[in-house]
């Protein structure tokens, strides 16, 4: 079984929006989104002993090969990056024609992604993706099981589980939950440096120059704020008054 | 005009849903989509939420509550009925459901919105909430998924609202998916949801029996007991309780935080509640920039007295 996992290069700490370009800022240090670890250890789990192979893919700056070569450490195959000025700055739309792109010149049987990015905060991109391949989808994967060329993806909700099974080639998300991952051994460290490790650009992938970074975009980052006030947020030492400073602050707001 | 799609559960509109129609129907003209099998009577509900008409797709095809099949039936109606925006309430269901619409008409979809102006201008929080983003669309139509909470479900007094019935034409790799089965867990005592006041409890409470501090402060309170996922995984409580990304989305009037970090997964399912009361004794926890108040202390001494002052005062 062929599995590729896509992956992305985040910023570390609570990362900056840039006020000129209004992107994040991506020139300082960068860690593999740590969600998407999850999805690595699960192909790796998934592949076992097996003879398939674990691709991963990344569509980013150069500086994002570091995730990649991470995601290689943990025990992945090969590598894929999408290193091209040209999407710099690509929303969701735009991203996903370039991943889809990607994938279907890998033509895995399945595809993983990580329940959300560090940095955006976005939990969709699988979706529009799997649209774009025309491949089923499946996200928040608390259990992944494959028999045969079906999927079985316990699914978690707002309301439970749902059992749900698919056929192969598929998409799914995983929940953080599924698994914890494993950190890279210095051997894999070592052998990461020999593994394949292709870098493509946007026309590799069979996407129109045109069609992504702001050009390709549909939605655009107007203005930069301050964040909602919470009102006067107050912080007290948790001393023998604190009790009585609740309720009092609680009858204050009348919620007593 | 505007569409807003309805997503429903156990014979219910969800109230994120309806808060994201009232809010549409503020902005203009607004219709509404119920895609689900046996879900025509849920219309009517719709129409005093401000909907004009409602598109209904009912068939037993479409019970399951999986994503694809709801891509092709709104891609239709967007198409057909012209809607230059369409609004969701964030879900499991709704995000995957925005964002393959978003690939199938090549719009642009703006997600974790917390308001949107007349002029179609989107309000994000970002990164960790410490900026506010106002973001937009360069084309039609626009996609939004809105933060959970986001909006009242306050009805606006429509009339019944014009019901439409809408075409179902599956695509085949829509229909590849299927659910072989559903565990659905019941909450006992006062649903999390609906509760007016939430006593959540995670790790800093130290054991499962330490929950009892949570569950006699809710008793006092007149409230409901959630959880965090690090407890539910842990198995003190049970994850009908749990509140979070991986849970249930909650904005009561008062939430109350024993010995929860603050994680953003956490985060996410409970900052949009009106008042936040956070006990935790790190004075580093992420929860108390966010809490209106913040105490940093033990919740083993600081609780026991709390509910005590509480029960005395509603005596």
């Amino acid at each position: 079984m062929k599995i590729a996992v896509c992956v992305k290069h985040v910023p570390e700490g609570h990362g900056r929006i840039d006020p000129d370009s209004k992107r994040l800022d991506r020139s300082g240090e960068g860690a593999l989104n740590h969600f998407d670890a999850n999805a690595v250890e699960e192909a790796l789990r998934l592949k076992g002993d097996g003879d398939g192979e674990v691709v991963v893919l990344s569509m980013g700056p150069e500086k994002a090969a570091d995730s990649l070569r991470k995601a290689l450490a943990m025990g992945a195959d090969r590598a894929v990056l999408v290193c091209d000025e040209a999407a710099a700055g690509s929303d969701l739309v735009a991203t996903s024609k370039v991943l889809a792109g990607a994938l279907a010149r890998e033509e895995a049987d399945l595809v993983l992604f990580g329940q959300q990015a560090e940095d955006a905060d976005g939990a969709v991109l699988w979706a529009a993706v799997a649209e774009r391949l025309r491949r089923p989808v499946v996200s928040q994967a608390a259990e992944v099981t494959v028999s045969g060329d079906t999927v079985r993806v316990k699914r978690q909700t707002e309301f439970g589980y749902d059992v749900i099974e698919t056929s192969l080639p598929a998409v799914v998300a995983v929940s953080d939950a599924i698994n914890e991952p494993r950190y890279p051994s210095l051997k894999g460290i070592m052998g990461a440096k020999k593994k394949p490790f292709d870098t493509l650009t946007v026309s590799d992938t069979g996407v129109a120059a045109s069609e992504v970074g702001e050009a390709g975009s549909k939605t655009e980052v107007r203005a930069l704020g301050a964040p909602p006030s919470r009102g006067d947020a107050k912080k007290i030492e948790g001393d023998a008054n604190a009790a009585q400073a609740i309720v009092d602050f609680l009858a204050e707001k009348r919620l007593l | 005009m505007i569409l807003v799609f309805l997503e429903h559960h156990d014979g219910e509109i969800e109230k994120g849903s309806l808060g994201v129609l009232a809010k549409g129907a503020s902005l203009g003209d607004a219709d509404a989509v119920l895609v689900g099998g046996g879900v025509s009577s849920l219309a009517a509900k719709a129409g005093s939420y401000g909907a004009k008409r409602v598109h209904v797709a009912d068939d037993p095809s479409l019970e399951p509550p999986l994503p694809q099949p709801r891509v092709d039936v709104l891609a239709k109606i967007v198409e057909e009925g012209g809607y230059d925006t369409v609004l969701f309430a964030n879900s499991v269901l709704a995000a995957d459901v925005a964002a393959g619409l978003a690939a199938r008409l090549d719009a642009g979809l703006n997600w974790d919105l917390v308001d949107l102006t007349g002029e179609f201008v989107g309000k994000r929080p970002a990164l960790g909430d410490s900026i506010l983003v106002d973001v937009g669309w360069k084309t039609t139509p626009r996609l939004a998924l809105f933060r959970a909470g986001s909006f009242d479900a306050a009805p606006a007094g429509g009339g019944p609202p014009e019901v439409l019935s809408a075409a179902v034409q599956l695509q085949e790799h829509s229909q590849a998916a299927r659910i072989v089965d559903q565990q659905l867990e019941e909450a006992s005592g006062p649903s999390i949801e609906d509760a007016d006041v939430i006593v959540a409890g995670g790790r800093g409470l130290g054991a499962p029996e330490s929950f009892t501090l949570a569950e006699e402060l809710a008793r006092a309170l007149g409230g409901a007991v959630g959880a965090t996922r690090a407890v539910v995984d842990a198995g003190w409580y049970p994850y009908s309780a749990q509140i979070g990304q991986t849970g249930k989305t909650v904005s009561p009037k008062l939430y109350v935080a024993l010995g929860i970090s603050g994680a953003i997964q956490h985060k996410v399912g409970m900052q949009s509640s009106n008042v936040i009361v956070a006990i935790n004794k790190d004075p580093n926890a992420p929860i108390f920039e966010f809490a209106d108040l913040g105490v940093v202390g033990d919740v083993h001494e600081v609780v026991p007295k709390l509910t005590e002052l509480v029960k005395q005062r509603r005596a």
